[in-house]
């Protein structure tokens, strides 16, 4: 154990975060799960079963599984075009790749799906090749790597700007292919920062709602409707269902601090190798 | 040759983000454009004067500067705590901070339902306290319902942005400081602020920016419209009402969100680049 230290408000700032954590988050949490332990296990168990809500994790999973994927692919590319390239329009594109995170989701939702419609731009493009965007999961995967994009790009960018080019320099002098370069020099080193960008945008993707409801169409009997659009469903007045709402919070609550757990592993990892 | 091939690998990479930024991020913000001038001036103008936009302005701009006071008070002492000192659960409680930026946001709705809501276990302490002071809170389903959940999902936005900067800075200074008797304030002012003076707004901008867009939070805890929605949930009404012309007037009222996400985003690179500049 470390010796006390000497700066003063120790004993203040401890307090006030402490309380603050619980008032604002922690006590709000756990009443979703004094909630959903007034279920009996059987009674959680079925409700969790139900056909359309393990349907809505598949789609919420599997959506937001592809869309991280892609990210990650189309993350790499752009941070690395940022980072190591220069063309006009540079700076713009670099400053606007956080717009997914200032555009409010119900805005991004209705936009894209009004252009991935088959009345829009995109959505009649897509239809004369046979693809159908909008009130389908493509169209919650297009939502999905729209709110994504941001995560994996500035999740890289820093570690790349420190990467040296000398190293790719060296590997192309020994004779390395650019693709040996890339796989074994550049992907190593960018490994866990994408890991953790991956990792935001799955989460993110998980439990979203503003941005995909719109285009998803939630229709049961084609399977687009996601996690939070079925918690959401159970609030509104009508058809209010407190306890299915809790036991399937329950779960996502459960899925997202798995998530956050293996986040933090990976961000201690990282940290040990740059510092070892 | 190796060169040629270079340049290749280059243009295509090139070409790749240029389409992927178009299609993603320039295009979306045209098309909000389009739709809303659709119908000439004068339905924008209309739309946007209507008075159920201008209380969901009202009511998304008490939101956003109560949740960015609360946030930058709760962020500042936070990252103090969690960088200055060496206590045991530490990391667990950088975790617990971190909770709203991995979990939904329905999720926060649904937790403010269920602590504040009728059957909610909260409820009658709420009561109790309005019957001692004659008031008449509630905390679901009105505004300071709207503030808290905008507060939940936007909670971890500034500490998250000082806390690297304060770590980088180390202790040396505030200890010295210390030794010499100055008090915390003192310390916190003269020694601490100005490092993290940058870092601080551009949490503050980030934060701002996530509150006056939040929707799924508040959605679950505002019913009534013209009273206790924002601007997000005014949109939502009027896309879903499905007219022709009430989808117009949606995008009219998205309009002023994209103007104040890019006044945000250019703050956001503002702040960024003088940052930078200070730091060297």
């Amino acid at each position: 154990m470390k010796k006390k230290s000497i700066i003063p408000g120790f004993g203040l700032s401890m307090g006030i975060t402490i309380a603050m954590l619980s008032l604002i988050i922690l006590i709000p949490l756990a009443s979703v799960l004094a909630y959903s332990f007034r279920l009996s296990w059987g009674e959680f168990i079925d409700l969790i079963t139900r056909p359309n809500v393990v349907q809505a994790f598949a789609t919420s999973i599997g959506c937001a599984l592809a869309a991280a994927v892609l990210n990650c692919i189309f993350g790499v590319i752009l941070a690395w075009v940022l980072v190591r390239y220069d063309f006009p329009g540079k700076r713009l594109m670099d400053g606007m790749i956080e717009l997914p995170f200032a555009l409010p989701t119900a805005v991004a939702g209705i936009t894209l799906t009004k252009m991935y419609s088959d009345g829009g731009v995109l959505g009649r493009l897509l239809e004369s090749v046979g693809i159908k965007a909008a009130y389908s999961k493509t169209g919650i995967v297009i939502a999905m790597i729209f709110i994504g994009i941001p995560f994996v790009v500035r999740a890289i960018q820093p570690v790349l700007e420190k990467l040296p080019d000398t190293y790719e320099e060296a590997a192309a002098m020994l004779g390395a292919s650019r693709f040996t370069t890339f796989w074994k020099v550049i992907f190593p080193e960018i490994r866990p920062a994408l890991l953790t960008g991956f990792g935001l945008a799955l989460a993110r993707g998980i439990g979203e709602y503003g941005s995909v409801i719109y285009i998803s169409g939630n229709s049961e009997k084609n399977g687009t409707q996601v996690v939070s659009y079925i918690i959401m469903q159970k609030l509104n007045s009508g058809n209010v269902d407190y306890e299915g709402a809790a036991a399937i919070a329950l779960v996502l609550l459960i899925i997202s601090f798995l998530m956050l757990f293996f986040i933090n592993i990976i961000q201690h990892i990282a940290s040990r190798r740059t510092n070892a | 040759m190796k060169e040629h091939s270079q340049k290749i690998v280059k243009g295509v990479l090139i070409g790749i983000s240029v389409i992927f930024f178009v299609l993603m991020l320039v295009l979306p913000l045209l098309e909000v454009i389009y739709r809303a001038l659709k119908d000439g001036l004068e339905s924008y103008q209309r739309a946007l004067t209507a008075s159920n936009t201008l209380s969901a302005l009202k009511v998304t701009l008490i939101a956003t500067l109560l949740a960015v006071t609360v946030n930058t008070i709760f962020g500042l002492i936070a990252s103090w705590l969690v960088t200055k000192f060496d206590f045991r659960g530490k990391n667990v409680l950088s975790t617990l901070i971190d909770i709203p930026f991995s979990i939904s946001p329905v999720i926060a709705g649904l937790a403010y339902i269920m602590t504040f809501g009728r059957s909610g276990w909260a409820k009658p302490v709420i009561d109790w306290i309005n019957d001692l002071l004659g008031t008449d809170i509630a905390l679901v389903f009105s505004v300071p319902a709207v503030v808290l959940a905008t507060i939940f999902v936007t909670f971890p936005f500034i500490s998250r942005e000082i806390i690297p900067v304060l770590y980088a800075q180390g202790r040396d200074e505030e200890e010295a400081a210390a030794m010499m008797g100055a008090s915390w304030f003192t310390i916190f002012c003269k020694i601490t602020f100005p490092h993290i003076r940058w870092g601080l707004l551009y949490g503050i901008i980030l934060c701002a920016a996530r509150a006056f867009g939040e929707f799924g939070a508040v959605y679950a805890v505002s019913k009534a419209r013209g009273k206790t929605f924002t601007l997000p949930l005014e949109i939502d009404a009027l896309y879903m009402a499905g007219s022709a012309d009430s989808i117009t007037q949606a995008f009219a009222v998205s309009s002023l969100l994209v103007g104040m996400a890019l006044i945000m985003l250019i703050l956001k690179n503002i702040v960024e680049y003088r940052g930078k500049r200070a730091d060297r």
